[in-house]
């Protein structure tokens, strides 16, 4: 019988020959990941009484969540995990350089193959490349620094399989957004979800980051695209390491296997204060809004932001709306400088900051007050997500969140792309 | 043996409501992130929760962020049990890596209401509530002495310190 990607990636990283869904295995993952939080996580590790990380070539470090620091207890644990990774020997990247997931990606640390944890929940991201990579807390990083291993339990799988042609400005965060809709914020708990068809095998790096990236948004464990040429000429630049990918079985045996044809799609939007709350952009066409981000682990790629550019194409923000730009890495950021889009944005009448997960957490650089309606590219609209719990915030994709800054409302991007013909 | 009042909420409480995003990488001992449990979901339920208290709650508890204060800072403010139709994957893990009691019967959910008296009975695998028994299965052997040892870390020290 034939096993699923999540069958035969932990049977291999936990030493066995095979494994069942809801087995309980010990595994040892190729790379640990942590951001502001291993602030915590160090604390954490020395009450287990240890001086050093085991094998600390197996972790990597990403100041992203509140950076640069914006206050003076941020920026304390900013220093002490400077002074831990240098100590330590852990593979580390300050503040500045981008949002963990995104600099994980793009350093080439997240191949086929690979088992990934992270101390954060959008760890499924790597997914997106063919690893299989999972959240877990911050005691269990601790624990995977001092042994290496932490157990893990096999996970029954979905596949997801997307067909059709996506229209014009209907983009991949729509199919995933649709997808949450269809199948709930609890609908893949604890499963591991498998995208596949011809509209995944289309995407590019960043789409299919996008997908894998919001698969957490609907309880999955880990998610997974299968690496192709795609994602091998993506890696080329950026690994030197072999890595040997891990494809399903042909006749793997799936717990449920749905097929979506997106090619009549819609733009979508998730309304407050679930993500799941999902419908066509022409519900909520018309509702006003205050704050515009595009950015974020989600949407904060060179793709997005272009997207987002020539959606405006020109247009200034519309008065009395703020519009915030990070992009999501120090690459993103000079790649989007090079070709003109930041000074753009600007001259648009944007902000735009550095990278980093700025507001998406609500802890800094442009929270929403009690009252506000926000429109967002990121992956979490719950009540009090971006700063007041008595603020609304929306999500979409970076074409949505471009027609909400230009109007002033909530906008379907293609009005404004056929005004501007 | 667990006893006290039931907390009950709905579906997909998640845990920016339970523990908020703002103080997430503000340092503080368990016993300060007690103060902030739940504060988005029923600013009432830190004054007033008594030790051995029980979360009461429909599907998908604890999703969204990983964040470990969801379940240390309920762990901290004495809540002996969430009982719930069912979990989030990471809330389900940092739960139990912090000495929290998690339970999944859907049947003791829908008849609990705010205010009940609740009583579990760990070793013998039941809750009781209005002379109702509605047993649980066993928990498994690395979860049961992580609860033990009172969380992960703990029980980590305890076993490399025997390991020598």
């Amino acid at each position: 019988m034939g096993k699923t990607f999540a069958e035969k990636i932990l049977a291999q990283k936990a030493g066995l020959a095979a494994v069942e869904p809801g087995q309980i295995v010990t595994a040892r993952p190729d790379l640990g990941m942590s951001h502001d939080n291993t602030a915590a996580i160090v604390q954490l590790f020395h009450r287990i009484s240890l001086k050093r990380v085991q094998e600390p070539g197996k972790f990597v470090v990403i100041l992203d969540h509140v950076v640069p620091a914006a206050s003076v207890e941020y920026a304390q644990n900013h220093k002490d995990i400077r002074e831990f990774v240098r100590e330590q020997g852990i593979r580390f990247y300050d503040v500045g350089r981008g949002v963990c997931h995104q600099v994980v990606v793009e350093e080439g640390l997240a191949r086929p193959g690979d088992l990934i944890l992270g101390a954060d929940s959008h760890t499924p991201t790597y997914g997106a490349l063919g690893a299989f990579s999972a959240g877990i807390g911050r005691s269990e990083m601790a624990a995977l620094w001092a042994t290496g291993e932490l157990w893990l339990k096999v996970p029954t799988s979905f596949r997801i399989e997307l067909e059709g042609e996506l229209p014009e400005l209907v983009t991949a965060k729509d199919v995933i957004l649709y997808l949450i809709g269809k199948l709930g914020a609890d609908g893949a708990v604890y499963r591991s979800v498998e995208f596949a068809g011809p509209i995944v095998e289309r995407m590019g790096i960043a789409d299919r980051m996008v997908m894998a990236n919001m698969a957490a948004e609907m309880g999955a464990k880990n998610a997974f695209i299968a690496p192709d040429e795609t994602t091998f000429a993506y890696l080329a630049d950026r690994t030197k390491d072999a890595f040997t990918p891990i494809y399903p079985d042909p006749d793997a045996v799936y717990e449920k296997v749905v097929r979506f044809d997106v090619g009549d799609l819609e733009p979508q939007v998730a309304c407050p204060p679930g993500v799941d709350h999902v419908v066509p952009i022409s519900h909520v066409a018309g509702k006003k809004v205050d704050q515009v981000v595009l950015g974020t682990c989600t949407n904060g790629r060179i793709e997005d932001l272009r997207l987002a550019a020539e959606v405006m194409s020109g247009r200034p923000v519309a008065e009395g709306v703020r519009m915030i730009v990070l992009p999501a890495s120090q690459e993103v950021w000079l790649q989007a400088a090079e070709e003109g889009l930041l000074a753009e944005f600007v001259a648009a009448g944007a902000l735009v900051l550095n990278p980093g997960c700025g507001p998406c957490l609500g802890a800094h650089e442009g929270v929403l007050a009690p009252g506000e309606v926000g429109l967002a590219t990121s992956n979490r609209n719950f009540k009090g997500r971006m700063g007041s719990p008595d603020a609304e915030l929306y999500l979409g994709s970076p074409a949505v969140a471009a027609a909400a800054a230009a109007t002033g409302k909530i906008t379907d991007p293609r009005r404004l792309l056929e005004e501007g013909r | 043996m667990i006893a006290g009042r039931a907390w009950k909420y709905g579906d997909d409480v998640n845990t920016d409501v339970i523990f908020p995003g703002r103080y997430t990488y503000a340092r503080m001992e368990p016993k300060e992130m007690a103060q902030h449990a739940l504060e988005d979901l029923d600013p009432a339920f830190a004054r007033e929760v008594k030790p051995g208290d029980v979360i009461v709650a429909g599907r998908n508890f604890g999703c969204g962020s990983s964040r470990e204060q969801a379940a240390t800072c309920l762990a901290a403010a004495g809540v002996g049990a969430v009982v719930a139709k069912g979990f989030a994957r990471i809330f389900f893990r940092n739960a139990i890596n912090s000495g929290l009691l998690v339970l999944e019967i859907p049947d003791a959910v829908d008849a609990i209401q705010s205010g009940d008296r609740v009583e579990i009975d760990v070793a013998g695998g039941a809750l009781t509530h209005k002379g109702r028994r509605y047993p649980f299965p066993p928990l498994p052997d690395v979860v049961r002495e992580i609860l033990a040892a009172g969380g992960l870390i703990p029980y980590l020290r305890d076993r490399l310190a025997k390991e020598g």
